[in-house]
């Protein structure tokens, strides 16, 4: 059984603004039955202040859909249209308490729900997802929302990717395409969370610098036969050892000086890294 | 609040019978069965006794049971011990609808070079036995085909399977963890080669089960070690879990005719309301040709796990093929199997009952699972009308 939180459960049993708004202003529709997640969100404008008199919602899927859903109408309620689409999927799953990992895209099916009613207001034709590349067969996934929402919510991984769009969840045939493409994302512009960290405490530096490596060093390094290991870290000092093939390594002068400028890039400028 | 238990396909309560016939077995006679002192020694006895009772429920010899941790480690057994006595024949045969155990085995096979047939159902979710004689080849070193279903309670035509089979001399193992204890089985008139049956699914404890290896069938260790089980399964003996299960078969086989019809009269009580309750649901699976426990239905419009949790608030445990229900984000492989259109494997729900199901019960969940379902397609998008209109 997932672990949900109170709030989900509350907003799951006792959902808020469900239904349909009668002659709406703005209406949102996005996912399919076939799916399993379908989301409908109707709004109520003042053409004055363009401020969400009402939002109403009409949800097929799981708890953590109908909870999200609704969640989203609270958020946007008394917003103005340019507020609410400040509103990000992070921010529904925030006003729940969170969300398992695992059911991050109902969230994400409530921002774009939003969004497709705020297009729809505005006269902005929707996009039509069959229309962009599919990646994934299963969950009829393009590749421009899986690039939205990796850069939106900072996802590096394969299995976040899946957690937030479902794509890759099916038969997984797609997955090394989503690879593909969270690769070449993260060459062209880095994780702006890693770039957007203020100040770390140094548990979050120490975390940080072992997510980087683990992430973003050790594979290269491994698929060359290598692999670096973690000796110290002391303040802004990082201890390394190189293993495997990079022992040694004519070229280990270079791979350091990338791993401090990776480190530096995502972590900060003060970073330096030594070899014990 | 009192829980309505009807998951028993996942597992069933500890029958107190048994519990009363472990206990002595977890405090005063908790000595280790291969010891050379009386202590231990003498459960040995217990647990031929509890063979001989596992054998009785089954048709078999008690020389023909080996006692495992459970049904995952029986298939996986069975089907280990036959690649490795023909190691030269490379193909296996089995089902689209089998339970993780064989299909993930077979699978793991399957990266090791062997050539895996999943055989397809109908919208039933049944064999077509000429499937089968096609797929057959000179290769063939073992058949693998579920007893019953797990989730729809489908029953397969092991008799006829059995028959192609034992004339073509090729193996044949059947999962019969869901149909053990709850339709007769006799293994005299049976023609399997090896049979897995679980503990946990007839009211005995979980960590339990069986693997029925048939007189002459060449056999092949899975777990070394010492010598117990004769040597084809090394490991201390589970004591209390092994004459706990003696005693849950026991109590099957002198119950088993009464409970059929009992279980499958609340069963059906269930279903036939349900149906007339709450307009657009589906029987997933063979109505006529199943398990008298077992009603998987989908109910459409609405979402599985959503139906689920509403009916935990009442205290009603059942489970869901939804994809929702697990990590995987993929829907029941038995139902799409089966070719359920994906608008009703969402909303498929499955109900199985045991014994310790009353009437009550029943009425109450006729009573409240209507509503619940009313109250989801409120909130629901979709519905008949909108669904016509939008395809």
């Amino acid at each position: 059984m997932w672990d949900y939180t109170d709030k989900v459960k509350e907003f799951f049993l006792n959902p808020k603004n469900i239904g349909e708004i009668d002659n709406p202003d703005a209406v949102g529709e996005v996912g399919s039955i076939i799916c399993g997640d379908a989301l409908r969100l109707t709004l109520k404008v003042d053409k004055e202040t363009n401020r969400i008199i009402d939002a109403r919602f009409q949800t097929f899927g799981c708890a953590s859909a109908i909870a999200s859903s609704s969640a989203l109408t609270e958020l946007i309620k008394g917003k103005t249209l340019d507020e609410a689409l400040q509103i990000s999927n992070q921010d529904i799953a925030d006003f729940l308490g969170g969300l398992p990992k695992e059911k991050m895209h109902c969230s994400v099916m409530g921002r774009e729900a939003l969004e497709a009613a705020i297009n729809n207001y505005k006269g902005i034709p929707t996009v039509v997802e069959e229309e962009g590349r599919v990646v994934c067969q299963c969950f009829n996934v393009t590749e421009e929302k899986i690039r939205k929402v990796a850069m939106e919510n900072h996802l590096t991984t394969v299995d976040d990717i899946t957690n937030y769009t479902k794509a890759g969840g099916g038969c997984g045939e797609c997955k090394s395409e989503i690879e593909a493409i969270l690769r070449d994302i993260w060459l062209i512009k880095k994780p702006e969370k890693l770039t957007k960290q203020k100040k770390l405490t140094n548990l979050q530096k120490i975390a940080l610098i072992q997510e980087i490596i683990e992430k973003e060093i050790r594979p290269a390094l491994q698929s060359d036969g290598g692999d670096i290991e973690i000796i110290d870290i002391e303040g802004n000092k990082v201890v390394i050892a190189m293993r495997g093939m990079c022992t040694g390594c004519v070229m280990s002068g270079v791979t350091i000086d990338s791993i401090q400028n990776k480190l530096r890039e995502f972590v900060g400028e003060e970073i330096t890294v030594e070899v014990q | 609040m009192n829980t309505i238990y009807l998951d028993n396909n996942a597992t069933t309560k500890v029958a107190p019978e048994v519990i009363e016939e472990m206990i002595p077995y977890l405090s005063i006679f908790y000595g280790n069965p291969s010891s050379m002192h009386t202590f231990g020694g003498q459960l040995l006895k217990k647990i031929e006794e509890a063979r001989e009772k596992v054998a009785l429920l089954i048709g078999a010899d008690p020389e023909e049971i080996i006692f495992t941790s459970g049904g995952t480690e029986s298939d996986n057994t069975a089907i280990f011990s036959a690649a490795e006595l023909y190691p030269t024949k490379k193909h296996i045969i089995t089902t689209r609808v089998e339970h993780p155990a064989v299909r993930n085995f077979c699978k793991h096979l399957a990266r090791r070079g062997y050539r895996i047939t999943f055989l397809p159902v109908n919208n039933q979710g049944q064999l077509n036995i000429d499937d089968l004689l096609k797929a057959i080849d000179d290769d063939t070193l073992l058949v693998s085909v579920m007893f019953a279903n797990n989730e729809v309670g489908n029953i397969f035509p092991i008799q006829e399977i059995g028959e192609i089979l034992r004339e073509r001399h090729i193996l044949f193992h059947t999962d019969a963890v869901q149909a053990v204890g709850k339709i007769p089985i006799d293994l005299k008139k049976l023609p399997v080669d090896m049979l897995s049956l679980s503990g946990h699914k007839l009211h005995a404890p979980k960590g339990i089960g069986v693997l029925y290896i048939r007189k002459g069938t060449r056999f092949f260790p899975y777990i070394r070690g010492g010598h117990q089980e004769k040597g084809r399964r090394a490991g201390t003996e589970n004591v209390p879990s092994i004459i706990g299960l003696g005693k849950a078969c026991e109590l099957a086989i002198q119950n088993i005719n009464i409970e059929y019809n009992y279980i499958s009269k609340l069963r059906d009580k269930l279903e036939t309301s349900l149906i007339k309750l709450c307009p657009d649901v589906r029987i997933n699976g063979d109505p006529q040709n199943r398990l008298p426990n077992t009603t998987n239905l989908s109910f459409e419009y609405i979402e599985g796990e959503a139906i689920l949790l509403r009916m935990n608030e009442y205290g009603i445990c059942a489970s869901s093929g939804s994809a929702c229900t697990s990590g995987s984000l993929e829907p029941s492989h038995v139902l799409r199997a089966m070719g359920v259109p994906f608008t009703a494997i969402h909303g498929s729900i499955r109900f199985s009952l045991s014994r310790y199901n009353t009437e009550e019960e029943i009425d109450k969940v006729i009573e409240i699972l209507p509503g619940i379902v009313n109250d989801l397609r409120l909130l629901s998008p979709f519905g008949r009308d909108r669904l016509i209109r939008k395809h």
